[in-house]
């Protein structure tokens, strides 16, 4: 339950540049999420905003109140700032029951015993793992390490909880359980979580704003079907998505009446209104066109919504969705079909999609000049 | 924000860097720690270099005009460049060079080959053998080197027959003269300190042996090479940096040694600089003894330095190829009987043997009469007989025994406890500090004594610690000669590379999470380090305290200029008693002390996992 506000910040691990003027303002009740490759500064930020790290420039706010003025070397200490953390190794304490892992914290604050029985006690029971309060860490299973600590980290109810990368060490099915359980913990609690991950479903699947990162700078803060539908440049339509989204080099004019694109998918036009506030050179600019694989359907004869003649390269059907390649000229395609259909490779077939749903971005530029509305 | 458009204040800046740094209880013990070392160890070395440019009032006469602490080169240029300078510097040098060249050679042929046979070949009765292995680096050198003179000392120089000559006696052989290069002089140094100091390169090369993978020798094998090539090849250059830091230790503690050079060199006036060394300081030529030291310095840093360019950047080859899975033993094939015999004499006799000699020789009322007649108990529970020793009882009816081993427990326990709680506070700030100034600064100052040799390190803490240390005018540490804390800091300091190493390798298992974890729940610097640090590292407590207390249990080079009849231990009695000519008596304190050393080592083992080879590794 807390607004945290990333000012200006600036953060180097000897000369080696990580943060770059970083701003960045996580609302109130929100389930922000770090994402981008790995070494882009995701769990930098991180351990910055829970004060384990000094930036060297740059100020941070919690609710308004300054945590971090780098300019006059002021960093209020971690346990000032109400939040808590959980690390991708868990840090459990190995010596300590759980328990006494949960405990700790309260005990440090000095509260009565009767009161954190009972504190530790809820929490355990939030994260269903009361019955193993007597064990040692290392005598539960990577899933129940986890939750105990998730379970460490709510127990003082912080107004911020970080999480990082807590799920990359689950395996693929518990990874699945645990992403329902955090979402519900974020509605029960209200609490402001922040993120890190570098897996864009678990990202597109919890978060209320994703933050999407390159090389310590922000690309895109946006909800996650706004980042999924309308990707702010070609770096984040293609990182985001999988499979991947199909670029389609093209060519487009623009006028008073809007944008007209001409690419091997046929000539579109499309109005003023769906276009961004990025300008265009006057006349032919060259351009991409992004189309989801799941945008573009396909039929075994042409029609109105199938216009662009294509061949089947390879088919792949997985049970509840088909992902087919299909060659348009010398180029590779991919499309996603939720159902379970056959081709034959080297078939012909006949290509088209939903012209509103596409996103069309400026080559040179790289940024989004047609929303997909 | 309102806050954000507050200006800028230089003053606010300055007085938060302050605050962070002084609320910081880690920052003011690193502080701490560093004015310690520096005054400890830095600030000694220089007083020692000073020492050796003064004139001293004895030394007047020798240069004319001259005035007691003047500026003088009197000292080097007598050491260095004058008639004495063959006798007294040369001479003892190239000895010194020869013991340590000599010993470098054998420890290391024999501690790799064990190495290798107890690691990777197929050899029988291993958990033996991995026993027998370590045992003589429990006992002191300079007790072997007693053990030696009870078995090879003839008649002529040593006053009393040991056991060859009294048998070649029995024999009716008379011309005993060829006993005595063997009893005294270099090849018996030589091969007592091989025979102490192969267990450097045995823990070093056998932890690196274990951590090669056996599928790259397998490789070898299957690309056709035999054997030998495969040794040749491929084993022996990834344990080589291994093997070069055990050529380091062993050099350098060679050198450095003085029990055994005193026990077979001085009868025959055989000397090194580590025993000119203590003569010098004996007979208060301090200035001579204190430059002797510095080229002694000298000599170790180059090694030091010599060692890291031949390791280079190949440092950590063995731990790149991690923990190979699993491990084929090598077939010793025909030979293995022939190995194992081979072997099973070498322990019998040298290491065996020699404490059998010494327990048998403990019970002989006159030395080297090996009769039932001559059986005693007299040295360890006589009530005190006019006719033996003068009339001294035996070391369980006599007091200065009592007192020395009081005094060993004493310092062995404080030493312990201080030791590892310092080395491993010393260790933390290593680990934490790693790849940071104050880091890098606190690993090189806690290295220093490393290159100190013993009997020049108590030599300095002697000359420093004599009078009364005061800084402006303020008298900080008093006088502490002939006391138990002279004794207690020297070893200490001399302690901190091995007990510093122990703690960094230690800490470095320690996750920085887990504190992490802590600091963000609000925990300050101790409470970190009381409730997650602590107990995590407690195994390294306990085996860092057992090493320390083993090595300083049998310290002899490093405490003997400092001693007193007082603060005397039982190596300190163990020497004097053989200097006494009473081997005898010396030999039941030798046992007393060995027996101690066993008993805490199976404990560490037992309880402590205590792990010789980690605390020398590097």
């Amino acid at each position: 339950m807390s607004r945290i506000e990333l000012v200006n910040v600036d953060k180097f691990y000897g000369k080696n540049h990580v943060l770059k003027n970083l701003n960045l303002t996580i609302e109130d009740g929100d389930f922000m999420t770090l994402l981008g490759p790995s070494g882009c500064g995701k769990t930098t930020t991180l351990r910055v905003v829970s004060g384990l790290e000094k930036p060297q420039k740059g100020y941070i706010y919690m609710d308004g109140k300054q945590i971090v003025n780098a300019d006059e070397a002021y960093f209020a200490a971690p346990s000032e700032r109400n939040l808590d953390l959980v690390f991708q190794s868990y840090a459990l304490w190995p010596h300590m029951t759980v328990f006494d892992n949960v405990a700790f914290g309260l005990k440090v604050l000095k509260e009565n015993n009767a009161e954190i029985a009972k504190k530790v006690a809820s929490a355990l029971e939030r994260m269903q793992i009361g019955e193993f309060a007597k064990r040692f860490p290392t005598e539960l299973s990577g899933g129940q390490q986890q939750r105990v600590a998730i379970a460490r980290a709510i127990v003082s109810s912080p107004r911020l909880l970080l999480l990082d990368e807590p799920l990359s060490n689950l395996d693929a099915k518990l990874r699945v359980d645990m992403r329902s359980e955090l979402k519900r913990l974020h509605h029960e609690t209200g609490t402001t979580i922040i993120y890190v991950t570098h897996d864009q479903v678990e990202a597109l699947t919890m978060s209320t704003k994703i933050a999407l990162y390159r090389k310590g700078e922000l690309v895109q803060v946006a909800p996650p079907l706004e980042l999924y539908d309308n990707p702010c440049n070609l770096y984040t339509a293609d990182f985001i998505g999988n499979p991947s989204i199909n670029f389609v080099k093209g060519t487009a004019t623009v006028d008073a009446s809007g944008l007209t694109v001409t690419s091997p998918f046929g000539t579109q036009t499309y109005p003023k209104a769906d276009m961004t506030d990025v300008e265009l050179a006057n006349g032919s600019v060259d351009v991409t066109l992004g189309i989801r694989p799941e945008q573009l359907t396909i039929a075994t004869a042409q029609d109105d919504n199938h216009w662009t003649k294509a061949k089947v390269y390879s088919s792949m059907p997985a049970g509840s969705e088909t992902l087919v390649s299909l060659k348009v000229g010398d180029m590779i395609v991919t499309c996603k079909e939720l159902c379970s259909s056959r081709y034959d490779s080297d078939q012909e077939v006949w290509l088209g999609f939903n012209p509103k749903k596409v996103n069309v971005f400026e080559t040179a530029g790289e940024k989004l000049i047609k929303r997909c509305v | 924000m309102k806050e954000q458009t507050r200006p800028y204040s230089r003053g606010r800046r300055l007085k938060n860097q302050i605050m962070s740094v002084i609320t910081n209880p880690y920052n003011v013990i690193v502080l701490i720690a560093i004015i310690l070392l520096v005054y400890l160890i830095v600030l000694p070395l220089f007083d020692m270099l000073s020492t050796t440019f003064k004139l001293a009032q004895r030394d007047l006469r020798a240069v004319p005009g001259g005035q007691a602490g003047e500026f003088t080169l009197y000292y080097w240029q007598r050491l260095l460049a004058s008639k004495l300078s063959y006798s007294m510097l040369i001479k003892p040098l190239l000895n010194s060079l020869l013991i340590g060249f000599g010993v470098s050679v054998c420890a290391i042929a024999l501690g790799s080959a064990l190495a290798w046979l107890m690691v990777r070949s197929d050899l029988p009765f291993k958990p033996f053998f991995s026993l027998a292995v370590i045992i003589p680096y429990m006992i002191p050198s300079w007790v072997k080197s007693q053990a030696w003179l009870s078995i090879f000392k003839t008649p002529r120089i040593g006053g009393a027959p040991g056991f060859v000559s009294s048998m070649l006696t029995k024999m009716g052989v008379t011309n005993q003269a060829f006993l005595e290069p063997i009893a005294y002089g270099p090849v018996a140094i030589i091969i007592v300190l091989t025979l102490h100091y192969y267990a450097y390169t045995y823990l070093l090369v056998s932890a690196a042996l274990n951590s090669v993978n056996s599928e790259l020798e397998e490789m070898a094998e299957i690309k056709g090479a035999g054997k030998a090539m495969i040794l040749r090849k491929i084993t022996l250059p990834l344990v080589l940096p291994a093997m070069l830091s055990a050529v380091i230790l062993t050099f350098s503690k060679a050198i450095g040694t003085f029990g055994t050079i005193n026990y077979l060199g001085s009868p025959v006036d055989f000397r090194t600089l580590s025993s000119q060394l203590y003569s010098n300081s004996k007979s208060q030529n301090t200035q001579t003894a204190f430059a002797m030291a510095i080229l002694m310095i000298a000599i170790a840093s180059l090694s030091v330095f010599i060692n890291q360019r031949l390791i280079g950047s190949r440092k950590s080859y063995a731990t790149i190829g991690g923990k190979g899975g699993r491990s084929t033993l090598i077939g010793l094939g025909k030979w293995r009987p022939l190995i194992t015999f081979i072997l099973l004499i070498f322990f019998a006799v040298g290491i065996i043997m020699p404490v059998v000699i010494l327990i048998i020789e403990s019970c002989m009322l006159v030395e080297g009469t090996y009769s039932f007649s001559n059986f005693t108990l007299y040295y360890w529970i006589g009530a005190g007989n006019p006719d033996i020793m003068e009339g001294v009882p035996g070391i369980f009816r006599n007091s200065n025994f009592m007192l020395a081993l009081t005094n060993s427990l004493k310092l062995t326990f404080v030493n312990g406890i201080a030791g590892t709680f310092f080395g491993q506070i010393l260790g933390y700030m290593c680990a934490k500090g790693r790849g940071k100034f104050h880091g890098g600064l606190v690993e090189q100052l806690v290295f220093i004594p490393y290159l100190i040799p013993s009997v020049a390190f108590g030599g300095i803490y002697l000359s420093m610690f004599s009078k009364p240390q005061s800084i402006f005018g303020v008298q900080l540490v008093p006088a502490l000669y002939g006391t138990f804390a002279l004794l207690t800091v020297t070893s200490v300091v001399k302690h901190l590379p091995f007990a510093s190493r122990a703690g960094t390798s230690n800490m470095m298992q320690i996750s920085g999470e887990l504190e992490e974890a802590a600091m963000i729940k609000g925990a300050g610097f101790f409470k970190r380090f009381i409730k997650i640090v602590f107990p995590l590292s407690k195994g390294g407590f306990i085996s860092g305290f057992m090493l320390i207390f083993v090595s300083i249990m049998k310290e002899l080079d490093l405490i003997i200029l400092i001693m007193t009849p007082k603060t005397s231990t039982l190596p300190y009695l163990a020497f004097q008693y053989q200097n006494q000519n009473c081997p005898q008596a010396s030999n039941c304190v030798a046992i007393v002390m060995f027996s101690i050393v066993f008993l805490v080592y199976a404990l560490a083992n037992i309880f402590g996992d205590a792990d010789l080879a980690k605390s020398m590794a590097g």
